[in-house]
């Protein structure tokens, strides 16, 4: 089956997602074509191995956003029979509406993909897992950190091409910057706080582990409306974001059914809570019963101890 | 002129799911809600109404017990209430989109609103794919919307932090949540919404072929259950749980 794979960018650069989508497509076999939005990231994409062509699409409309006038635009660029996107907040837009004006189906979030097509995703906030049966041709999103990544080598011919549909959402203003920060969405390592961080500027000590780590800092739902500098972009949970990084660590976290929802797929869950009874020890792999106020200070030290080493 | 909401029912956060026979028990879900994110649709298009943007049509797809959250929605405000009646969980995206499409389309509204995603599958293709079966824009991640003749403001999560866009009817917002306070039903309201009509269409009333889904369920199962994970008590066990992470994990 030959497959097309919508590449995913961040900060003007190729997404490390977009060698797990051909990661992905690689194990049912066929051609692989890469389409870069924008034409960002082509040069990268062309060196994923296993891709036979990256067509970079180059236009006004890829100046700002907008989900239809870029569907517009690079559907027509669509051949084949499966149709692969990044499943971030928009890599599902765009691949719905791809998968509309194809006409074909979309099935969203897959962890898992094999021949026939059989796909599967976790339903109801990860308390059940679904397999389905979905015939080609099709468009599916797949999770991030759940295939394999394609390496590197390859060399790809790329082509560019003009197409530009117009804009029909205007940005008038940008209100608030996407953060400078790695976003929780797209980090291997999270370090998440709680209500039991007590204050909003208590988060500097969630933000030295971080950096420590290269990770990403997250909050629960209490944090983001108890605190106004806590910004919803960094939720995690069943109004959040879902996420499965290698290795999740909550501090002053309770583990509320609605955070568990957007967290408990994560590879490793560390716990930091002073309450012994907190339900995130339940889906937590290690858990260390101490205040943050205690267990930081430790942790820091430690990591810049084997980080240095 | 007027705004449509798109519901879905979706089980309650606190419900618990059980899986018999390979199969996800819907029977033993005991309570069914509006999904969260298509709250904050339905509390923004009650507020474009006020503002003097027509009637608020809510419009469902899904089987007879989903005829309870447009009542829902009825007491808060809703207008017009407008099921499309299907089995549960047989159909793909296409023929969904296609429903909502026709059936946003009876109802003439020009604005139409959705969660960006449902609590269920969590999937987010319908708002982006029932504005492309209709030819309009969309604009998703939307935390607050106001108009002006048919120009719409709406503050949006774009890919590069939060932005304000102007976009002209028609079109279809996907709801996140912002800091817009939900109203509450009172109980003037939910005595009304219980005599609101329901107008009942099938996919033959909609002129839609439901035949051929493209998509079928295998099975369900109940997720992994993870090996029960260590525990250790005060700030002293850091070393030993960094150790671990490091060289058992393999994560650090
Ligand atoms: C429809 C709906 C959707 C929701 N969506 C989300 C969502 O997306 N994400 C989300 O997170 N929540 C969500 N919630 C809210 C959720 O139910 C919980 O209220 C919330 O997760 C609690 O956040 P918390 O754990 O930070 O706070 P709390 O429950 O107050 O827990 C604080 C924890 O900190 C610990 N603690 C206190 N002091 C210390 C200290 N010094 N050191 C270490 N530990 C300490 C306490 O023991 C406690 O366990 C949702 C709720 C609903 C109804």
């Amino acid at each position: 089956m030959s497959t097309t794979v919508i590449s995913e960018s961040s900060n003007n650069s190729l997404h490390p997602i977009t060698a797990q989508l051909v990661g992905a497509a690689s194990a049912l076999g066929g051609s692989i074509t890469i389409i870069c939005p924008g034409g960002i990231g082509a040069t990268d994409a062309a060196q994923i191995s296993g891709v036979s062509k990256v067509i970079s699409v180059e236009g006004g409309c890829f100046n700002t956003y907008d989900c239809i006038a870029w569907s517009e635009s690079l559907s027509p660029l669509v051949k084949d029979d499966l149709i692969l996107s990044s499943s971030s907040a928009m890599g599902r837009e765009l691949i719905s509406s791809i998968a509309a004006t194809k006409g074909v189906p979309v099935v969203q979030d897959v962890t898992n993909l094999a021949e026939g097509l059989l796909v599967t995703r976790s339903i109801y906030s990860g308390k059940a897992i679904e397999e389905v049966r979905i015939s080609s041709p099709c468009a599916i999103s797949l999770r991030t950190n759940s295939f394999e990544a394609a390496g590197g080598g390859g060399s790809a011919e790329i082509t560019t091409v003009n197409v530009s549909r117009d804009i029909t959402v205007a940005v008038k203003q940008a209100l608030t910057k996407a953060g400078e920060r790695l976003d929780v969405s797209e980090a291997d390592i999270i370090i998440s706080g709680g209500r039991g961080m007590g204050e909003p500027s208590n988060f500097s000590h969630l933000y030295e582990v971080a950096d420590a780590l290269g990770a990403a800092v997250g909050a629960s739902r209490a944090a983001v409306d108890t605190w106004d500098d806590i910004p919803h972009s960094m939720q995690v949970g069943q109004t959040g974001k879902t996420v499965t990084p290698n290795l999740y660590i909550a501090v002053g976290i309770s583990g509320a059914i609605q955070h568990l929802a957007g967290m408990r797929s994560s590879k490793y869950i560390l716990a930091i809570n002073k309450d012994p009874e907190a339900p995130i020890f339940s889906v937590a792999d290690y858990g260390i019963v101490a205040t943050w106020e205690e267990a930081l200070p430790v942790l820091k030290d430690q990591l810049s101890e084997i980080l240095s080493s | 002129m007027g705004v449509a909401v798109l519901l879905k029912q979706v089980p309650d956060t606190t419900a618990k799911i059980s899986v018999t026979g390979g199969r996800v028990d819907e029977s033993s879900i005991t309570k069914w809600s509006i999904s969260p994110y298509d709250e904050y649709a339905l509390e923004n298009a009650i507020k474009l109404k006020e503002s003097g943007y027509g009637d608020v049509v809510v419009i469902t797809c899904g089987p007879a017990r989903a005829s309870k959250c447009l009542t829902e929605a009825a007491a808060v405000g809703a207008d017009k209430l407008i099921h499309v009646v299907t089995e549960s969980g047989s159909l793909d995206s296409i023929q969904i989109q296609a429903l909502l499409s026709a059936a946003v389309k009876e109802s003439s509204c020009d604005v139409v609103m959705c969660g960006k995603q449902a609590a269920d599958t969590n999937s987010g293709s319908t708002g982006p794919g029932v504005a492309s079966a209709l030819g309009y824009s969309c604009v998703g991640a939307v935390t607050e919307v106001s108009i002006e003749g048919n120009v719409i403001s709406a503050t949006r999560l774009g890919p590069l932090g939060l932005e304000e866009v102007e976009v002209e009817t028609p079109c279809v917002f996907t709801f996140d949540k912002g800091d817009t306070e939900l109203r509450r039903p009172n109980v003037r309201g939910i005595m009304m919404a219980k005599k609101k009509p329901i107008d009942s269409l099938t996919s033959d009333d909609l002129g839609v072929d439901t035949s051929n889904s493209m998509v079928s369920v295998e099975s369900h199962s109940s997720p992994p259950e993870k090996p029960p994970g260590q525990k250790f008590v005060g700030a002293e066990s850091v070393p030993a749980v960094v150790n671990m992470l490091r060289n058992d994990a393999n994560v650090i």
